[in-house]
């Protein structure tokens, strides 16, 4: 058996991009080519999708590794040149359901605290969320509130280092975060511990709330989720109690079929409580990619247009037809998910991706892949021939946006902070928003910005919450939340205060309860696929590795599907052990680790090294209803013994 | 409910600093005041996101009335107090420390200790060659870090950054006593079988180059380290969605160093492994 050295990088290391690739026929290799002689194939591709089948038959899949400008950019040469509202990101694959229920509830997507503040709350929930691991300097806000003396409680299946920190751990099943919080909410509501004056004056739905949770009992939520009764009675108590608590989140909460009627319930409790809207009292998801926030924000999502504004509405549209000098259709566009069934049934034709690698980070990314493969044209513009690049009729090498661009980006509490360039880009290598303008010019529109800062003001003067945020007022303070409407003022660290407010007219539109049902995970265990499969990040690695990949981190040991110590006797497998794993939808081989922090049936991949065990080969492509996020956190497999028995490193 | 708590406003306290009249906002230190006046006070053991740990006792001053110097980087002004921060004595002790300091450690890559060893007419040879306490030479265990305790001062700054005050990993701590004692990890084993995760926080405040980043080791090796050639751009991170601020430090178009604003909201100058070290996928295979 061979070896796994500790700090071995993966074996696929990914070299730059330096100049652009086309494929002269289907099935032929990519060959070097002239930017000219590709650019012009990939606009004659765009222009014959749109004449030929409509501007629905386009798809933009946009960055959220890239800048705001960069978002910004893409939407409307979706909007504009294609005439279509086909853009969408990543941010479906990890944080829709946050945004989605978020704006349900408050009309708005975006966490509702600080960091900051969470050092001087007195209380902490992590739910679903590894932050230790997965957003370490944000855990470093978290450690400073549990040394100002926070309790801090982490609801997770498993128990990670997160939990290490915590006064009390639940781990729960996975998939059944909304009975927990059902059964914390009718305890809350029992124990006479409920905020009744926040909720007649801030909320709408309590009573079918309170009938909804009725049947939650503490023992038969004990009973679903496998936590104690006495475990959630105590964390019901505090959060009630609690002079100001944190509810933070991350995938484990998002990444389900029914992602966001789990955000949702968790919502439900801090309107039960009125722990929200109030300095250090609040609601904090945890976004995965440094710009998963801005890219939606700029309407690189296909039911808003940028500062998060409504496409249905129509003096939102009337404002965007006048300063783009365009008409919008007043409907939604697809989403992701959407337009990855829009290719199997080949409405979706051509399709511009910039900087993602769905081929590898989809679930169920082998039927990802098929679906890609019918399309008639596919642009990726990218830093790095990745999986789904190999796949395209036309590479653009362009900049790492994060140190070869100008621009922003937005964090996950809700901070817009400059993005400069530091290097310059190998070879040939372009900026995104310049090989964009360039296709937009190809097409007939002949954009002019002078840098990144133009663009940002264009966004500004057509997105409110961002009007105030000037580069150089940006500069000055190291960042700026939005909303920020004016350019002589700073908002409140935290959003939401109006629900507080004594004056009706002041306090707006009530936050609505989120009647949500528990619904368990679609892929069910049973006797042929016993094991629950769970996945995650992590300490030193990121997504599918392309990005972390290239350097030796000493803690890196490369992909392994981890088990309980009990799961792994029955099997009769030991830690290095090559074993195959194998779900309803893929088989892949994977060495075992033995990881005690597991519960029995349990068990948890990364898709950190998808070039050396696709765990996305396993996972559910079911997916959220209303956001679109696939189940990554619930599948069910089987593990089997090879054939030939391994040797066990010594 | 409760209201955004409104820091009180801070009192000014006022002060005489060399004869000068001083006045800084309540709970300063004589080193604030002193960085407020343009007082260039020599500092090693100060770390702006520590708690100060009075450990070298390079910054003492006089304070009237006190039997003792005081460190500048941990006395708080006092109102009325009377500080001088150039007496023969303050200047005297200052010498002392920097000749017992670069006799023992070896403070070639100490930013500034060369300047103040002239300006203080320091003369750590006098204690013969022998003077230097280990002569272990650097430690070079993983791709990331590499430790010279040969240039530890014993500042503690890595300690307090790994453990409680920051990263609360607790990897490095302070083995042995008295002339025994020196910066290690658990067991004194190698860095990769400790509890390290290679943030590089303990780097980020090491103030001799004891603790470094390998690339910058390795380039001072060569001999190929110039910092008047490099440029430091601040922007942000392209991990996670925290939002992390990143300085880049820049040599010939390459990033050679990673690190963050002290003042920045969201690190406070800390970052993780990802950020700290993750950047080399930027110029894989870049034409050279």
């Amino acid at each position: 058996m061979r070896q796994r050295d500790r700090g071995k990088p993966p074996s696929k290391q990914y070299t730059r991009l330096t100049h652009p690739l086309v494929r002269d026929e289907k099935g032929g290799p990519l060959r070097r080519a002239t930017w000219e002689e590709a650019l012009e194939k990939a606009t004659a591709g765009f222009r014959r999708t749109r004449d030929e089948h409509g501007p629905d038959a386009f798809g933009m899949f946009s960055c959220a590794r890239a800048t705001n400008e960069m978002n910004y950019v893409a939407q409307k040469f979706t909007r504009v040149i294609m005439g279509t509202h086909n853009v969408d990101s990543c941010n479906r694959t990890c944080h829709a359901p946050s945004v989605a229920g978020l704006s349900a509830a408050f009309g708005s997507g975006g966490g509702t605290s600080s960091y900051e503040e969470i050092e001087t709350t007195d209380l902490i929930v992590m739910w679903g969320s590894n932050a230790r691991f997965a957003h370490p300097i944000f855990f470093q806000h978290v450690l400073r509130g549990i040394r100002n003396g926070a309790r801090m409680y982490a609801v997770d299946p498993r128990r990670t280092s997160t939990a290490e920190w915590a006064e009390s751990w639940l781990g729960l099943n996975v998939g059944t975060d909304i009975p927990l919080a059902h059964a914390i909410g009718r305890e809350i509501i029992h124990a006479g511990l409920a905020n009744h004056a926040f909720i007649e004056r801030a909320t709408t739905g309590f009573e079918e709330y309170r009938d909804e949770v009725e049947p939650w009992t503490l023992s038969v939520a004990e009973q679903v989720t496998g936590v104690p009764a006495d475990a959630i009675r105590d964390l019901a108590h505090a959060y009630a109690t609690a002079e100001r608590a944190q509810l933070c989140w991350t995938l484990g909460i998002t990444e389900h079929h029914n992602g966001t009627d789990n955000v949702r319930a968790l919502i439900n409790l801090s309107l039960l409580t009125g722990q929200v809207g109030r300095y250090g009292a609040g609601l904090q998801p945890l976004r995965g990619q440094n710009n998963v926030q801005g890219g939606g924000d700029m309407g690189a999502i296909p039911d808003r247009l940028p500062g998060f504004q409504n496409v249905l509405d129509p003096e939102t549209r009337e404002k965007f037809e006048a300063a783009w000098g365009t008409t919008l259709e007043p409907r939604h566009g697809r989403n992701l998910t959407k337009m990855f069934e829009a290719m199997e049934s080949r409405e979706l034709r051509a399709v511009y991706c910039i900087g993602e690698n769905p081929a590898q980070s989809e679930a169920d990314s082998g039927q990802a892949v098929e679906r890609m493969q019918m399309l008639d044209h596919l642009v990726v513009q990218d830093i790095f021939l990745t999986k789904t690049a190999e796949l395209a009729d036309v590479v653009l090498p362009a900049t790492a946006a994060w140190c070869e661009t100008d621009g922003t980006t937005t964090n996950s509490e809700r901070r817009v902070q400059r993005v400069r360039k530091a290097v310059d880009p190998p070879g040939e290598a372009r900026e995104d928003i310049d090989i964009i303008c360039d296709i937009a010019a190809r097409l007939g529109h002949d954009w002019k910005y002078a840098d990144s800062e133009a663009v940002w003001d264009e966004l500004r003067s057509v997105s409110p919450q961002h009007h105030g945020m000037t580069y150089e007022r940006l500069a000055e303070h190291q960042g700026i939340q939005w909303p920020c409407p004016s350019t002589d003022r700073l908002e409140p660290t935290y959003m939401h205060g109006r629900l507080w407010e004594k004056d009706p007219e002041r306090r707006g539109k009530p936050a609505p309860f989120g009647i949500v049902k528990h619904d368990p995970p679609v892929d069910l265990t049973d006797e042929d696929y016993p094991l629950r499969l769970t996945t995650g990040r992590r300490l030193d690695s990121y997504n599918t590795g392309v990005q972390s990949g290239s350097f030796a981190s000493p803690l890196r040991r490369g992909e392994y599907v981890e088990l309980s110590p009990e799961d792994a006797e029955h099997y009769g497998v030991v830690t290095e052990e090559e074993v195959r794993v194998t779900s309803r939808r893929g088989s892949v081989v994977a060495p075992v680790w033995v990881d005690p922090m597991l519960r029995p049936g349990l068990a948890f991949m990364t898709m950190h090294f998808p070039d050396e065990v696709d765990t996305n080969q396993l996972t559910i492509e079911a997916n959220c209803p209303i956001a679109g996020t696939a189940e990554f956190k619930a599948s069910a497999i089987r593990i089997e013994k090879l054939p030939v028995a391994a040797a066990v490193r010594s | 409910m409760t209201a955004v708590p409104l820091n009180p406003p801070r009192r000014l306290v006022e002060f005489t600093l060399d004869g000068e009249p001083a006045r800084v906002p309540e709970g300063s230190t004589i080193l604030d005041a002193c960085d407020a006046a343009g007082k260039d006070v020599p500092t090693l053991c100060y770390g702006d996101t520590l708690t100060p740990k009075n450990a070298c006792r390079v910054c003492v001053v006089e304070v009237e009335g006190s039997r003792t110097l005081a460190p500048a980087c941990s006395r708080k002004a006092e109102p009325g107090m009377e500080v001088r921060t150039d007496t023969e004595r303050a200047r005297h002790s200052r010498k002392i420390v920097l000749e017992l300091l670069a006799s023992a450690a070896d403070l070639s890559t100490t930013p500034r200790v060369a300047e103040w060893i002239k300006e203080y007419e320091a003369k750590p040879d006098r204690f013969g060659e022998d003077a230097a306490t280990l002569n272990d030479g650097p430690k070079v265990d993983n791709d990331l870090y590499v430790r010279d305790l040969d240039k530890c001062i014993l500042c503690y700054k890595c300690v307090d950054a790994c453990g409680e005050q920051w990263q609360n990993t607790f990897a490095i701590s302070v083995a042995g006593r008295g002339f025994d004692a020196r910066i290690s990890v658990e067991h004194d084993g190698p860095l990769t079988e400790s509890a390290c995760v290679y943030c590089g926080n303990c780097i980020e405040v090491c103030p001799t180059g004891a603790l470094s980043f390998k690339s910058e080791f390795d380039m001072r090796q060569a001999g190929t380290w110039d910092e008047e050639r490099q440029t430091e751009t601040t922007t942000v991170c392209a991990y996670c969605g925290v939002g992390c601020n990143l300085t880049l430090h820049v040599q010939d178009n390459e990033i050679v160093k990673v690190t963050s604003p002290h003042d920045n909201p969201v690190t406070h100058g800390n970052l993780c492994i990802k950020g700290r070290f993750g950047y080399q996928h930027v110029s894989s295979g870049k034409a050279t």
